[in-house]
């Protein structure tokens, strides 16, 4: 279990590596939503390792509201505010 | 019984956590923006369903709700990338300038002779 959380650290860490780099608005828009898809499936493996139910909710929660906040950011990247 | 369960959602788990390791390689590898929306969004739903459903496996009580939020997932992650590169194309990004065929001229044609026809018909 522990070997599945180090590969899905090194992916985290290879995005927040494109999302400093990254020369345009909307790189840094495409690592942050796989940051948060990444994310989703990390709280839900953790839920398994620690035994809380609760986990589940909270990844639920956090896929609805990135979604939303992805959407909101396209929006501004297309025709502005 | 519960052990073989145990083992096949250990697998499960463990391919979809490559994937996520190989989306989040393509992200930082790639050379464009289309590039990196192509590999990360593949390889990321892919890869979330696959963990999800792994640990609903595992765990069989919680496999209702697992399931829930991977298809969530697979619905809502393609929608988010394809807005994401509709917005980067209409905001002037360019394409890699190594690339072979470019098809959209034509969409942007099609958006122009769109936009010049609706104020014609509504001056009539």
């Amino acid at each position: 279990m522990v070997f599945f959380l180090i590969i899905i650290g090194l992916g985290i860490i290879l995005c927040i590596i494109r999302m400093i780099k990254g020369p345009t608005a909307a790189d840094r828009a495409i690592a942050v939503d796989t940051v948060t898809t990444i994310i989703v499936a990390l709280l839900v493996l953790l839920g398994f390792i620690f035994q809380r139910y609760v986990y589940l909710d909270v990844s639920l929660v956090y896929s609805i509201i990135s979604f939303v906040g992805l959407i909101a950011i396209a929006r501004y990247l297309e025709k502005g505010i | 019984m519960n052990s073989n369960m145990e083992m096949i959602g250990t697998i499960i788990t463990g391919v979809g956590t490559l994937f996520l390791l190989l989306g989040s390689l393509g992200i930082y590898r790639m050379p464009d923006v289309y590039n990196r929306v192509q590999a990360g969004t593949k390889c990321t739903t892919l890869g979330a369903f696959l963990t999800i459903v792994g640990v609903g496996i595992m765990q069989p009580e919680w496999f209702w709700k697992t399931l829930i939020i991977a298809l969530f997932i697979l619905i809502s992650n393609p929608i988010s990338s394809h807005v994401l590169g509709r917005a980067s194309l209409k905001s002037g990004i360019p394409l890699w300038h190594k690339r072979v065929v470019n098809k959209t001229e034509e969409f942007e044609k099609s958006e122009d002779s769109e936009q010049n026809k609706e104020p014609k018909e509504s001056n009539k």
